[in-house]
């Protein structure tokens, strides 16, 4: 840094990327487009912490005590609930965002470790309905790909509201990542930009998702569990809603959730985070005494067995997973830097889903990127990391002194700030204090 | 065989319909009372015959694959909503979105469709014998809408492939839609789903609309389009 650089000082209001910004929209009129989750930092999990055992609460010795991971999904009205082995979920994302060998390498890792995936907004390919022991089938607004033969091939099925990214949003898969492949499975010209609406064609408001629930059941045989996944946005009556229409699960998806593609206005200033969304779903399922009937699943911004834990302590009973899964099977690692640099980027800063030219072969439809990507050693880094996952639960969870993780509790946690102690409703740490909550 | 949904759930009616024995002959259906039952009928998979006598709710015939269904009354939203084969005939009115997504297969409906009639279809065969409301083939992919009457505003709205054929007044195009030469391929092709049907109407008198394509790909100078 030259000498006059050191002595200067910058602009809060219009830091270096704020200036870029400013000049690239200047040059092309036109807002950001760009994948994955919110780049801002707002309050999340870290600013949570666990108590652990005292005097008063003792805890479960490690490896040996056993505490239990497994959560049944979907008995509120499903004939067929399904029992994950792990509350760790792999949430929806589309083949056509995603490659052929990255939606098989989610299958394999996850069904290795006993618990689901889910299909996109692009259909179900039958790579990932074989790789994938239990398959959750989306119903979203596009209806791309959707049949009712898949609908009975399916493990559950989730009708998607919105995206914690974007809730009230679209999707857009730019034309330059429509094969062949994926124009036919969703039925359009190969090339050309593939809009997702951002409202479903036949319903609208909850007393219509009710009967658009019935239907699926109908179809279906009342079988499969049936989720609704909505964004952060009013989680509280978001979730009596899905509740009131029949769900059997709500899914609930923070702001910091990623995305394929979205309008960066979207993703960094729509929705709330995943923190206060969460203690509002909670206690809307426990006002109308569904807590653990309707089971609630949460995601955005999960990354460690630190992160499911806490969620799981706040009432959710499973977590979904997407960016870190991604990141799992390589997104963002430190290889082919050439390749980061043509899209103009580097290793740790990417967000260019939407090019199809991901240097690293997760997120392209292109057959020399994808070979990047081979699926079973892919699906055995996501088996991995599940497991990871899975073990720092179980010893947050026992240093808690709980033999099921579903025990876990608000009461075992502490605030780091006051946003987050007001947002999830837990003390500041040593202290009694719950900011804006008068027991 | 009969169904009489004010003694039979829906349930058990549509369970029969949906798991028919094939080694069996029985092959035709009445359904009475249908008393605005939603989900009738939905998901049947095979070449069955079925004749509701009387008004459904929703998505009746949904996601239908094979079966012909009569409806004698009007329907709900979302009749026939992403049909995949087969044959689903109103007899009556249709509410908003019918056909909505439909992959293949043909549904007609005698009198009216409401609002967002063809909405993102994707393959099917709709023909409209009265009006249809606007909106109509919002997002339509491809396959056929058909109108005998006339056409709400914003009729083809974003359309992609999907082509539309319209005898009465269209009171206006939806963004990206236009009004295309009326051939004698087009012609062939529209009376074809005519007769089909057994439809009285002279094919060269209709007006065909479909996609200018120029929001296939996005332009910031059609900005004002999105
Ligand atoms: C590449 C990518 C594609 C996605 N596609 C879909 C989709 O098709 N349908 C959907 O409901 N959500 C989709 N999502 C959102 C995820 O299902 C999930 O809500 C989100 O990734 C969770 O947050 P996280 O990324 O912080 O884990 C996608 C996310 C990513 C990163
Ligand atoms: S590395 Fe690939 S998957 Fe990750 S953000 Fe970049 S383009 Fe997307």
């Amino acid at each position: 840094m030259s000498e006059i650089k050191k002595n200067l000082k910058g602009f809060s209001t219009f830091p270096h990327d704020t200036i870029a910004e400013i000049q690239r929209s200047a040059r092309e009129g036109i807002y950001q487009i760009r994948g994955l989750g919110a780049k801002r930092k707002v309050p999340n999990f870290d600013d949570l912490v666990f108590l652990g055992a005292s005097a008063s609460r003792y805890p479960l010795e490690g490896y040996r005590e056993k505490c239990n991971t497994s959560v049944v999904i979907g008995d509120r009205f499903a004939k067929k609930p399904i029992t994950l082995d792990i509350p760790i979920t792999i949430a929806g994302m589309s083949f056509g965002a995603l490659g052929a060998n990255a939606k098989d390498a989610l299958g394999r890792g996850a069904s290795a470790m006993g618990t689901s995936t889910t299909t996109g907004d692009g259909g179900m390919t039958p790579e990932e309905r074989k790789s994938s022991k239990y398959l959750v089938y989306q119903l979203l607004p596009s209806r791309y790909g959707m049949n009712p033969d898949d609908l009975r091939k399916a493990d559950a099925i989730e009708v998607v509201v919105g995206q914690g990214a974007k809730p009230g949003g679209g999707g857009m898969l730019l034309g330059q990542k429509i094969n062949k492949r994926v124009a036919q499975m969703r039925n359009l010209p190969e090339g050309i930009d593939q809009r997702s609406a951002c409202r479903h064609p036949d319903w609208t408001g909850p007393d219509d998702l009710e009967i658009k629930i019935q239907e699926l059941r109908e179809i279906t045989n009342w079988e499969k569990p049936i989720y609704v996944k909505v964004g952060a946005a009013r989680a509280y009556y978001d979730t009596a809603l899905a509740v009131k229409a029949g769900a059997d699960v709500v899914v609930l998806d923070g702001m910091q959730g990623g995305t394929a593609a979205t309008q960066d206005v979207f993703i960094e200033h729509v929705g709330i985070p995943t923190l206060g969304a969460l203690r509002e779903a909670v206690d809307s399922l426990k006002e109308l005494n569904m807590h653990r009937k309707v089971q609630l699943i949460v995601s955005g911004g999960i990354r460690s067995g630190a992160d499911v834990a806490k969620a799981i302590a706040m009432g959710a009973d499973a977590v979904s997973i997407g960016s870190a899964a991604m990141i799992a099977l390589n997104c963002n690692a430190d290889m082919y830097p050439e390749d980061y640099e043509k899209l103009g980027t580097a290793a740790g800063y990417c967000h260019h889903c939407h090019t199809g030219r991901c240097p690293v072969g997760v997120a392209t439809q292109d057959p020399e990127l994808e070979k990047r990507l081979e699926p079973d050693l892919a699906g055995k880094r996501v088996k991995n990391y599940l497991a990871t996952l899975t073990l720092e639960l179980q010893t947050l969870a026992r240093a808690n002194g709980k033999s099921d993780v579903r025990n876990l509790e608000p009461e075992d946690l502490a605030a780091l700030t006051v946003e987050a102690a007001a947002m999830a409703r837990v003390p500041l740490a040593g202290t009694t204090w719950i900011p804006g909550y008068d027991k | 065989m009969n169904f009489d949904l004010s003694k039979k759930t829906l349930r058990e009616v549509n369970s029969y319909l949906q798991n028919i024995d094939l080694k069996s002959n029985q092959r035709d259906f009445v359904i009475k009372n249908p008393l605005g039952n939603h989900a009738l009928c939905a998901g049947l998979q095979d070449e069955i015959k079925v004749t509701i006598k009387g008004h459904v709710g929703y998505y009746c015939a949904g996601m239908n694959k094979k079966a012909e269904v009569t409806i004698e009354g009007n329907v709900g939203t979302g009749v026939a909503e992403n049909m995949m084969s087969g044959l689903v005939h109103v007899k009556g009115n249709a509410s908003q979105s019918a056909g909505a997504t439909g992959q293949g297969g043909t549904l007609v409906i005698d009198g009216d469709a409401s609002s967002r009639c063809g909405i993102s279809m994707k393959g099917i065969n709709i023909i409209v014998k009265g009006s249809v409301g606007h909106m109509s083939a919002f997002m339509a992919q491809s396959g056929n809408l058909v109108i005998l009457g006339d056409a709400d505003e914003y009729l083809g709205d974003s359309i992609y492939e999907a082509k539309i054929y319209c005898l009465g007044k269209v009171k206006s195009l939806g963004a990206d839609c236009i009004e295309k030469e009326m051939n004698d391929k087009e012609i062939k092709h529209l009376s074809a789903l005519l007769e089909a049907q057994n439809i009285k109407a002279d094919p060269k008198k209709f007006k065909r609309y479909g996609s200018a394509r120029s929001l296939y790909n996005f332009k910031i100078d059609n900005v004002s389009s999105y």
